[in-house]
């Protein structure tokens, strides 16, 4: 048996493909965000194999895996300060209960 | 061919990775969510150590699993109770999340799935060595990453800046 790219963007796929269940389904703010996390790992896993597979003597899929771990790590940070803040301000975590804003 | 090993050590990581991820998402205790994503972070790392990318792996378990999970845990005791369960979800609001899941999956799987015949590389290229990281990162030239270097560090203060003014009690 020959490990193929096709077994690696597999599973992936189906990492990505719950990230989006999650995303979706998801009530709590901070579920939303691992739900998030989800999806950005299962694109970053993308990139490292691209690069293995297709363009082993190039190393731009592993440079821009790590600018993106380096984002989302600014990205999670960020959003978990606004979810504390909320919280502070409203008691609630739910998505469905802060509508303080809502039109 | 690969040897039996790394066909093993491939089928432990890929089943580690679907099963925490799928967990991640189904499971109703919230600190749960957070564990399971980090063990599914853990086997991330180690596909990429799998792909050769030591560097990457050991970027992705210092910052994803040392950083980020530890804010993800911190921030749950702060605001839920984490013994408790989140509430059951309404039977349309599953069969939405479903619905689109299935059907991203189905898409991006059958596509994938009917061209397996073209993607037959095998991994090739070996791990690169610190130093042409190192120099990659901080040249000008082509292929070489100084400017992004530079806006992320600015982008991270910009990050340090905004989650203190964001967080901070008035």
């Amino acid at each position: 048996m020959e490990i193929t790219m096709l077994y690696y963007l597999i599973p992936s796929l189906i990492m990505f493909c719950c990230g989006v269940y999650g995303f979706i389904t998801r009530r709590n703010m901070i579920a939303i965000l691992i739900s998030l996390e989800l999806m950005l790992n299962s694109v970053d896993i993308n990139f490292a194999v691209f690069n293995r597979f297709l363009f082993p003597g190039e190393l731009e899929g592993m440079f821009f895996t790590l600018f993106a771990i380096g984002i989302a790590a600014a990205e999670t940070a960020l959003a978990i300060a606004i979810i504390i803040n909320v919280f502070r301000v409203s008691e609630k975590i739910d998505v469905s209960d802060v509508t303080k804003m809502k039109f | 061919m690969e040897s039996v090993g790394s066909i093993i050590v491939y089928v432990v990581i890929a089943l580690a990775l679907v099963v925490c991820s799928v967990l991640a998402v189904t499971t109703r205790k919230i600190l749960r969510a957070a564990t399971y994503l980090l063990f599914s972070l853990f086997a991330t790392a180690a596909l990429y150590f799998k792909l050769d990318y030591e560097f990457l792996g050991a970027v992705q378990i210092a910052v994803y699993a040392g950083g980020i999970v530890v804010l993800f845990v911190f921030s749950i005791l702060l605001t839920s109770h984490p013994g408790d369960n989140s509430a059951k979800l309404a039977s349309k609001k599953r069969v939405y999340g479903l619905a689109g899941a299935l059907a991203m999956l189905a898409v991006a799987g059958y596509s994938l799935v009917s061209r397996a015949s073209f993607l037959t590389a095998t991994a090739t290229g070996e791990n690169p060595v610190m130093e042409e990281i190192g120099m990659k990162l901080m040249g000008s030239g082509h292929g070489e990453y100084l400017l992004p270097f530079e806006a992320i560090s600015v982008l991270l203060l910009a990050c340090i800046i905004g989650g203190v003014v964001i967080a901070r009690k008035r």
